[in-house]
């Protein structure tokens, strides 16, 4: 019980926190802070596998897939609603980590990371190649609307925020569960030692294609966001940068907290930003030797500063 | 499919056991009928077949040819998980625990697995059922006071102990231990035998260990296989057995090998 009342405090602190910071904020951090926030979504989703000691390398698979849903429905049916098009995402997700998850699973290391790879720069390859779809030039999205509510300007801005605010709290919350869950701990336990957990009579594959599905839906979701909130897609959504910079804020936050996966990824946006308007040609230089000193400084990334393992076992 | 002295069906049996790798025959028609809540041991040098059998029998390796019944189901070619969930455990005899988590957490992993439904990803790994389940085996197994320890900092009995609790966790009817006793320190060997035996006897569990120690064989098994070269060359009573001429020769020594011209 204590931990559930733990989840909902923090759930709590984490949205009023989220909500009244982001009305002190000018339009381009909150812009800055949608995208984070969204992007955080996709990266939680390489550290639920990272939990089990996996690193997909193509998360930029379903963050790609999740952008289009917003771009196609836009431009070719006209829906804008961002409930609808969340929805869209979660279930072309959910069909497409569903199809690929029980393949990938039986793969580890090295070999998982290259096909999960292999997957988004296939998508890249199609999409690229697609004029009907745009082409590299990609697609222009409508601003979202709000189940009838279409606000322009910075209203537009703020309420994409909070729709974003509310669904990664309440993602965080349920990841969480889901972490201090018998699933959760069973995949720390593979981390471990995978023939240990074959032995105690439980399914390794199983574990690991739950939580590929799990972390497809979570890079729809930061897909949709993200493209709605910059109002354009293209395949560079699939490119394997883009699932580098994932990889980057996972190893940046490492497995033992969820607020670390999102303070991460407002820290490589930040550094993005600053580094773009400061250093335009070494930006990279300066991230790469950002997430040296955090490997040298905290192996266990920047949660190990929020969640110290628990001492005597309680 | 029965057991021939009792007329019932063995609680584990092999028929015919064939394994090489490459021209290294690890198994040689290895057949054994081991009856229910039997303690039996399997003696051998190093090389002679004893693990083959085990990772045969606990669906790690499949053999070449032969049949592996538990409880007259054919489960030849099962694997590991298949084979547990079956009702046959085993341990390690280098242990094999998660080495990220604590002693509590390792045990909790067992229990959360062992549950007929698969781990729940709503169901608290940490429910206070499950840690007294947990706090329970652990102290029934004496290593309570290492409930917050990660594996690094535990002694090699504990892992030892530890790594059985854990295969227990899942009520097995079949428990096959790789050297319980290999790297614990002398003093340590009988309390861990009494303490492993006693929590097998307790739940009629069928035991087979391997074993290098001729003292831990005699005390604790009603009867010993001794396995050499892939092949068993004495199966009866620990006393029968280890007066062989072949056992002695072959296995523990005590006679010089036969010249050979």
């Amino acid at each position: 019980m204590k931990a559930l009342s733990d989840i909902r405090i923090t759930t709590a602190l984490a949205l009023v926190v989220l909500v009244g910071g982001g009305q002190l904020l000018p339009d381009w951090a909150l812009f800055l802070m949608t995208i984070a926030l969204a992007k955080g979504l996709v990266s939680l989703g390489i550290v639920m596998q990272m939990r089990a000691g996996l690193v997909s390398f193509g998360q930029g698979l379903f963050f790609c897939i999740g952008a289009y849903v917003s771009g196609l429905m836009a431009n070719f049916t006209g829906v804008t609603d961002i409930f609808l098009l969340t929805a869209l995402a979660v279930l072309a997700c959910l069909a497409v980590g569903g199809a690929f998850g029980p393949l990938l699973a039986n793969y580890r290391g090295i070999f998982f990371a290259m096909l999960s790879l292999s997957l988004s720069m296939i998508l890249y390859g199609v999409l690229s190649k697609m004029n009907s779809l745009g082409g590299t030039d990609g697609l222009n999205v409508a601003a979202p609307t709000f189940a009838g509510y279409a606000p322009e300007g910075r209203d537009l801005s703020m309420t994409l925020y909070l729709y974003t605010v509310v669904i990664v709290v309440f993602i965080g919350a349920m990841l969480r569960t889901g972490f201090d869950s018998q699933h959760g701990l069973v995949s720390l336990a593979i981390r471990s030692n995978e023939l240990r957990v074959e032995y105690l009579g439980a399914s390794v594959r199983r574990t690991n294609a739950i939580n590929y599905v799990i972390s497809a839906v979570l890079g729809g979701i930061g897909g949709v966001i993200t493209g709605l909130a910059i109002g354009h897609v293209d395949p560079e959504y699939a490119y394997w940068t883009t699932s580098g910079e994932f990889v980057f804020v996972a190893i940046l936050a490492g497995y033992l907290s969820i607020p670390a996966v999102f303070v991460a990824s407002i820290i490589l946006e930040l550094v993005r930003s600053f580094s773009n308007l400061y250093f335009p040609n070494t930006w990279q230089m300066v991230l790469g030797v950002f997430l040296l000193v955090i490997i040298l400084a905290l192996p266990n990334g920047l949660g190990s500063l929020f969640q110290r393992r628990r001492e005597g076992g309680s | 499919m029965s057991d021939s002295s009792t007329g019932a069906t063995p609680a584990l049996e092999t028929r015919g056991l064939m394994k090489s790798f490459g021209a290294v025959t690890a198994a040689h028609d290895i057949t054994v009928s081991v009856p229910e809540k039997a303690v039996w041991s399997l003696i051998g040098t190093n090389g002679a077949g004893k693990t083959t059998f085990v990772n045969m029998v606990t669906g790690y390796l499949h053999p070449d040819e032969g049949t592996i019944l538990f409880q007259g189901r054919d489960i030849t070619r099962l694997g590991p998980r298949e084979v547990t969930r079956a009702g046959i455990c085993r341990s390690f005899q280098i242990p094999q625990l998660c080495s990220e988590l604590t002693v509590l957490e390792n045990m909790l992993v067992s229990l959360a697995i062992a549950d007929p439904k698969p781990p729940s990803f709503f169901r608290k790994a940490r429910e206070s059922a499950a840690e007294d389940r947990a706090m329970q085996i652990l102290k029934r197994f004496r290593i309570e006071e290492y409930r917050g320890r990660l594996m690094s900092e535990l002694p090699a009995g504990v892992r030892k102990l530890l790594d059985i609790a854990m295969s227990m966790s899942g009520h097995p009817k079949v428990m096959l231990l790789d050297e319980p006793t290999s790297g614990v320190a002398a003093e340590e060997k009988f309390p861990i035998m009494d303490l492993v035996m006693e929590a097998l006897a307790a739940e009629n569990v069928t035991t087979l260990f391997v074993e290098h120690d001729m003292e831990i064989v005699t005390r604790y098994s009603d009867r010993v296989l001794a396995f050499y070269d892939g092949r068993i060359i004495a199966d009866d009573a620990p006393g029968d057995v280890l007066n062989d001429p072949q056992v002695q020769r072959y296995v523990t020594g005590t006679l010089a090998p036969e010249a050979t011209s």
